[in-house]
């Protein structure tokens, strides 16, 4: 039996911890001067494919992928850092591309570079759509496993929990897969000093949207960008009777 | 103090006033275009409730509305939905294999009844089944989805919040299909009253699974369930440990009949389980009250709670920004505060 060919799409987005700032004009999120990361899900995804080596799951290679602009190219350092034994970036600078578009892309490269699974975060936390890993694998015609907490590979098949609303749900299938990653999944690794050097020195291919001809003209048009409603809070007050009182006159309790 | 009440009583009143003036869309001249396929969902022969939203989306817009079903005793869970005020249709499929509504089965049913009907707008809750769901189906009809709405402004143009809800996005679909996925919070489900809608048996293709059902583990609860309480009580950090949460929390929330929620960090820490998790990558919460003992307010635990109609927060940490959020903040100690409220409650 031949191993995994594992692929791994990350993305780099906002940091978790900030906050982002909407443009005057109300036409897009302004990230300009924000620190980026990789998306945390996506950091879950290079984790559990370096585990499934590491636990001596016959693994062939582990490609990770990012598509969007030249600065993308850390978070694939990144992920090489991590485990990862090469890169692909499709160069994108003018357009975030949408799910879908993203997904046709995917479908390209894992037939081009022969993959048998393919392992990516639930959702982005800037767009928060959730919707890539599901694309590929219906674009595909694979099986999915969306929000895994836990994935056991054997032999051929392939194990995975699913964190579903009030509990857990397992279901197994036959390679080739996509995979989702969910939060309970691992914990991702810090990419010590000695990998970040050697990551510099893994192959890292570029290439450009139009070395794949597929139409990835966006299908959704932004009208607006808002604020959310502003939630200002409240006084504080003394104590726990000064806490149900107020509770009380606001009709909570 | 006064302001205060002021305040959350002028935020109902708008957001009441904005729902009722809301455009009836029905009298649109394109109403009578549209037509939306409600994606019903059904666990062991029982319609889930919460996937009405999708008929109150589909009565917002305007146009018919049908709704689907499918499982082994589809048709008896149809007759039930039948009832349900706004569905005109209800198309079911009985077939076992749908049962535990795998992806790899129930998109090709999706999408083989959605081209024989001519839908205009598929509508599914945003609950881990729509969220697996849709997507594939949305990629098999070749349409970008839009996840996750809160409103719709018309039949092109839809409202979701981006970035853990710090952005909210007003986005237009030039695809002939809009699928859409709905937060349950902003969408009540449509109530089940006098509805006759007709039943029809949809198309089954019986497409093959790749992927097979094994088992699940569901949480046993007698609490309300957390995304559609209307008290919630929700731990973070603070509560120090598992055993902590579990002799502090539950006893108060079984005193104001409350369901139980946690933060990431709580969960992550092992202090409750993951489906309790309030926020971006967890839960969304929009209840009555939403009262917090030990939670900070990290920008993506915000992202899950603060459509609360009220907030109360206890915390040890005066600088904790969920006091800039909080309609009622107590600087305290929870180990003593919980208790007492608690007891207090009681009585």
């Amino acid at each position: 039996m031949s191993g995994l060919r594992i692929l791994v799409p990350v993305k780099r987005v906002v940091d978790y911890t900030l906050k982002p700032r909407i443009n005057k004009t109300q036409t897009a999120v302004d990230v300009s001067g924000l620190k980026h990361s990789m998306n945390p899900f996506d950091e879950l995804s290079i984790e559990e494919a370096v585990r499934l080596r590491e636990r001596k799951v016959p693994v062939d290679d582990i490609l990770a992928f990012s598509a969007g602009p030249a600065k993308s190219q850390d978070v694939l350092r990144t992920a090489m850092a991590m485990g990862a034994d090469r890169a692909l970036h499709v160069v994108e600078e003018k357009e975030e591309l949408e799910p879908l578009g993203v997904a046709k892309l995917l479908a390209q490269v894992v037939k081009d570079e022969d993959r048998n699974l393919v392992i990516l975060g639930k959702q982005s936390i800037d767009d928060d759509a959730g919707q890539t890993g599901q694309m590929l694998a219906g674009l595909l015609g694979w099986a999915q496993a969306t929000q895994a907490s836990k994935v056991e590979v054997n032999g051929e098949e392939i194990t995975v929990t699913k964190e579903v609303d009030g509990g857990v749900e397992t279901v197994k299938a036959k390679l080739p897969m996509v995979v989702t990653t969910d939060l309970r999944l691992n914990e991702p690794r810090y990419a010590s000093l000695p990998n970040i050097m050697k990551a510099k020195k893994k192959p890292l291919v570029k290439k450009a949207l139009e070395d794949y001809g597929i139409d990835l003209k966006r299908r959704l048009k932004t009208v607006k960008v808002t604020e959310p409603p502003v939630r200002k809070g409240g006084a504080k007050v003394e104590d726990v009777d000064g806490l149900i009182g107020k509770l009380k006159e606001l009709g909570a309790l | 103090m006064f302001s205060i009440a002021r305040h959350t009583a002028l935020r109902q009143a708008r957001s009441s006033i904005l729902k009722a003036s809301r455009p009836p869309f029905s009298q649109s001249s394109l109403a009578r275009l549209l037509s939306t396929l409600a994606i019903l969902e059904q666990r062991d022969g029982k319609l889930n409730p919460s996937s009405l939203a999708a008929v109150t989306a589909g009565t917002q817009l305007g146009g018919s509305v049908t709704g689907i079903l499918a499982g082994k005793n589809a048709k008896a869970v149809a007759e039930e939905a039948a009832k349900v005020e706004g569905i005109e249709k209800i198309l079911y499929i009985e077939n076992e294999a749908y049962d535990k509504g795998l992806p790899e089965h129930y998109a090709p049913l999706l999408v083989e009844n959605i081209k024989k009907g001519g839908f205009t707008h598929i509508f599914a809750g945003h609950s881990a089944f729509g969220k697996t769901l849709m997507p594939r189906v949305a990629a098999l009809l070749d349409v970008q989805q839009i996840s996750d709405i809160t409103s719709i402004e018309n039949e092109t143009t839809f409202v979701r919040p981006i970035y853990a809800g710090n952005a909210i996005l007003t986005v237009e679909s030039t695809d002939p299909i809009k699928i859409v996925t709905l937060r349950g919070t902003s969408f009540p489900p449509s109530p089940i009253g006098s509805g006759t809608a007709t039943l029809e048996q949809g198309t089954d293709p019986s497409a093959p699974a790749q992927a097979e059902w094994v088992s699940e583990s569901l949480a046993q609860s007698d609490r309300p369930e957390l995304s559609t309480a209307e008290r919630v009580v929700s731990g973070g950090r603070g509560l120090k440990s598992k055993e902590e949460f579990d002799r502090i929390i539950p006893p108060l929330a079984d005193a104001i009949g409350a369901a139980i929620g946690a933060s990431r960090a709580a969960v992550d820490s092992g202090f409750a389980d993951n489906s309790l998790q309030v926020g971006q990558t967890g839960k969304n919460v929009a209840p009555q009250l939403y009262l917090c003992a030990g939670i900070s307010g990290a920008i993506q635990h915000l992202a899950g709670m603060k459509d609360s109609k009220v907030i109360a927060a206890i915390n040890k940490n005066a600088e904790a920004p969920i006091f800039e959020v909080a309609d009622v903040g107590l600087v305290a100690d929870l180990f003593d505060a919980v208790p007492e409220l608690t007891e207090k409650l009681k009585k």
